[in-house]
């Protein structure tokens, strides 16, 4: 997994099925110490997530297979809300 | 599996169930000579490895799912062995 601060979200009238009833986020990947690296992406919410909101999330397979309907186009999602890191 | 070296953990009580019970590692990947490479990533623990120790990690999904039991898992870095040493440089 990985960190990223959520910094917004999008709203999407028309999207996939298997999408559906799912919040997007907009997500900018983070190191441990909260400095940004590289693009921002698209994610699915699994937890409640909102901006501010420092979170764990994963790319690829595990995207899909962290929501709900394994078989779906995911490929970024949240999947924990962090309270704390200590390094 | 690769070597990382643990820099740190993560709390956080709201997660997804695939993660419940599970200490998360914060994880820096290094070499056979202890020097990072590439970057930090979070991984499940299933060792008990704690800040310091240099650990063998899979960074692959459908392996991480066979260790922990659950084909379904979304879960891809899994902490699996605490190193005790690496000898390296063997032939020369």
């Amino acid at each position: 997994m990985k960190l990223g601060k959520i910094i917004g979200s999008v709203m999407c009238t028309a999207k996939d099925p298997a999408l559906e009833g799912i919040k997007l986020l907009l997500l900018q990947p983070v190191d441990e110490k909260g400095k940004a690296y590289g693009e921002a992406v698209i994610a699915c919410d699994t937890v409640q997530a909102g901006p501010g909101d420092l979170v764990l999330w994963e790319g690829g397979r595990e995207a899909a297979l962290a929501l709900s309907d394994w078989f779906n186009t995911s490929d970024a999602t949240v999947m924990a809300i962090v309270d704390r890191v200590s390094v | 599996m690769t070597l990382a070296r643990v820099t740190g953990t993560v709390v956080a009580t709201i997660k997804i169930g695939d993660l419940k019970g599970y200490k998360l590692l914060v994880l820096q990947p290094v070499d056979a000579q202890g020097q990072p490479k590439g970057r930090t990533m979070v991984g499940l623990d299933t060792v008990q490895a704690g800040e310091g120790d240099t650990v063998l990690i899979i960074d692959e999904g459908n392996s991480s799912r066979m260790i922990l039991g659950n084909s379904m898992a979304a879960v891809r870095t899994v902490v699996v062995g605490i190193v005790d040493r690496i000898e390296s440089g063997g032939g020369q």
